[in-house]
């Protein structure tokens, strides 16, 4: 066996256990706020294949998958301008330190009395909260262009547009990708709270009316399923850094193995 | 085959700044099999010519004058050595003469054109080969991306492509990525960038200064050899004496700051030179032992005006 299949096996070797410790615990357990974690399971696909789908995970990643998109697109375009104009950055500064010091769950509320409840204060919260590290991890990476490539394409001919494209962009996708991995988290979270708080359908909301109703076993359901979102977002966005950064991670590797 | 390049007696060697005849050696009149860059110099034509550039950064009190007035003149074909003693600002020069860097005042004529800004005919290898070449790029990417977006055609961009890594010998590389590399390939493909761009000159920014020294000097015979094969001009910025003398036909020694010309040495030794046989030619150790005591001559003068950096 590889090296490599046998460092995947033993990753797997924590959640196994956890969840096999979960499993026994819970089986012969009498607490009706733990229930059996095979309860939950069945519980989980009997849920998961009717029409709550529709009603209540559905809404949830509408929301999150535009409002990251909005994020992804705002905290490229104005973290490139940042990263490209110091004036620009240093202007901003009070601006960006306290909206990022913000917690985007305080917003809710003002968010509700703006927009009302519904998509759009949803979509509008997840976008705030994610453009953020989109935001900060471009204008860094593009501040951070190398000046010897940047000299080497002038002193090639290279228009300001091609250094932008060929030098620039390129080199700030390691920081970019780093951000968009972090805005998945800060979506979730957000996603979820305005779910809770200003909504009539969707994962949160789900947590909620259920918690209220003294369904735990949904209550279970809805967490797991809010689980498994986070982690498809994630694994989203890895995929994509494995498309465009296949270079950096085999560079790292390069550069880790040859450190040690 | 032996040159027929003679050069005069050193006591003609001139501050180039005064003339633009800095060498002008009686040359042997029998043609010669051999086309040397240094025969065709004093008759080709002049492609780069800084006219008393000077540059100074920053106003006022503060301001440093890293360039005082540098002029000379490089002919098609020739191999310039530029060497200096250390901190005289031979990169600023460098970059003034490509127009990365604005001058101050004084001008830089490219192939008689006076230059604003990048010239479209100058190619650059950097010292950093790490930082120059794209990490995100493999080699034959690194090496066509100055050839895209000038309308030139695809075929073309490959075929050049493919003759310059050939010409560095890294023809079996083109699909890897640079730091997959040795630091001496590296350079290599940084050199076959400038190569496949077919520059008018070519600025070499002291592009060994960062490998171990068998590789420094593997690269300084592959460097002449393609100077050779291309007649490719080259103005090659070094702190090493030895680099300095052994590849140029001119060396132009520079004064400390603020820079200027100090003097200009032809070298009269033949080509094809070798590592072994040229290092020991007494030519070769007059020249480099005249060089240095000309640079230990500015370094003492600039300790004298307390200009130590």
């Amino acid at each position: 066996m590889s090296a490599k299949a046998i460092r995947m096996l033993l990753g797997l070797v924590v959640p196994v256990a956890l969840l096999a410790a979960w499993w026994f615990a819970s089986a012969s357990g009498t607490s009706p706020y733990f229930p059996p974690l095979s309860d939950i399971l069945h519980s989980f696909t009997e849920v998961w294949t009717t029409d709550r789908m529709a009603t209540d995970l559905l809404p949830t990643l509408v929301a999150l998958i535009a409002g990251f998109a909005v994020a992804a697109f705002v905290g490229i375009g104005v973290g490139l301008a940042f990263g490209l104009s110091g004036r620009l950055r240093r202007d901003f500064r009070p601006v960006t330190e306290f909206m990022r010091a913000t917690p985007v769950v305080a917003l809710v509320p003002i968010g509700l009395i703006v927009l009302g409840p519904g998509k759009p204060m949803e979509i509008a919260l997840v976008a705030i909260a994610a453009t953020w590290p989109i935001l900060v991890g471009t204008a860094d990476g593009v501040r951070a262009a190398d000046q010897v490539a940047l000299d080497t394409a002038r002193v090639y001919g290279l228009s300001a547009r091609r250094r932008l494209f060929s030098i620039v962009i390129p080199g700030a996708m390691p920081q970019v990708m780093a951000g968009l991995r972090i805005a998945t988290a800060a979506a979730v979270g957000t996603v979820i709270v305005a779910n809770m708080l200003g909504s009539t359908s969707g994962l949160g909301y789900m947590v909620v009316t259920a918690q209220q109703s003294f369904n735990i076993l949904e209550t279970w359901v809805a967490l797991l399923m809010i689980g498994l979102v986070g982690c498809a977002l994630t694994a989203l966005v890895v995929i994509v850094e494995r498309q465009v950064l296949g270079w950096h991670r085999q560079w790292r590797a390069l550069d880790h193995s040859s450190a040690s | 085959m032996v040159s027929t390049f003679t050069h005069p007696a050193r006591g003609e060697d001139l501050p180039v700044t005064t003339t633009s005849q800095a060498v002008a050696p009686d040359r042997d009149a029998s043609p010669s099999p051999t086309r040397y860059a240094a025969e065709e110099s004093e008759r080709s034509a002049v492609v780069l010519e800084p006219r008393h550039l000077r540059v100074t950064y920053g106003r006022g009190a503060n301001a440093v004058t890293a360039i005082g007035d540098i002029s000379f003149q490089v002919r098609a074909g020739e191999f310039v050595s530029v060497v200096g003693p250390s901190g005289c600002g031979k990169t600023t020069l460098l970059k003034a003469l490509s127009g990365l860097l604005t001058a101050t005042s004084g001008e830089v004529l490219v192939n008689g054109q006076v230059a604003h800004g990048v010239s479209p005919g100058l190619a650059m290898v950097f010292q950093e080969y790490t930082r120059s070449l794209l990490p995100w790029q493999s080699v034959r990417g690194n090496v066509e991306f100055p050839l895209r977006g000038a309308g030139r055609r695809r075929k073309e961009i490959a075929e050049r492509t493919r003759e310059a890594l050939e010409q560095v010998g890294l023809q079996d590389f083109g699909d890897k990525y640079p730091w997959q590399l040795s630091g001496g390939m590296q350079q290599r493909v940084a050199i076959a960038r400038a190569l496949a761009f077919r520059p008018t000159v070519l600025l070499m920014d002291e592009p060994f200064a960062s490998l171990d020294a068998q590789t420094r000097a593997d690269l300084e015979d592959l460097l002449m050899r393609v100077h050779a094969e291309t007649g490719m001009t080259i103005v090659f910025v070094t702190h090493d004496i030895d680099e300095a003398v052994y590849l140029g036909d001119r060396v132009i020694v520079l004064s400390h700051r603020p820079t200027e010309v100090k003097q200009v040495l032809g070298v009269d030794i033949a080509r094809p030179r070798d590592q072994v046989r040229t290092k020991a030619d007494p030519r070769f150790v007059a020249l480099r032992t005249e060089v240095l005591e000309l640079i230990l001559a500015e370094k003492s003068t600039q300790q004298d005006q307390g200009h130590l950096d």
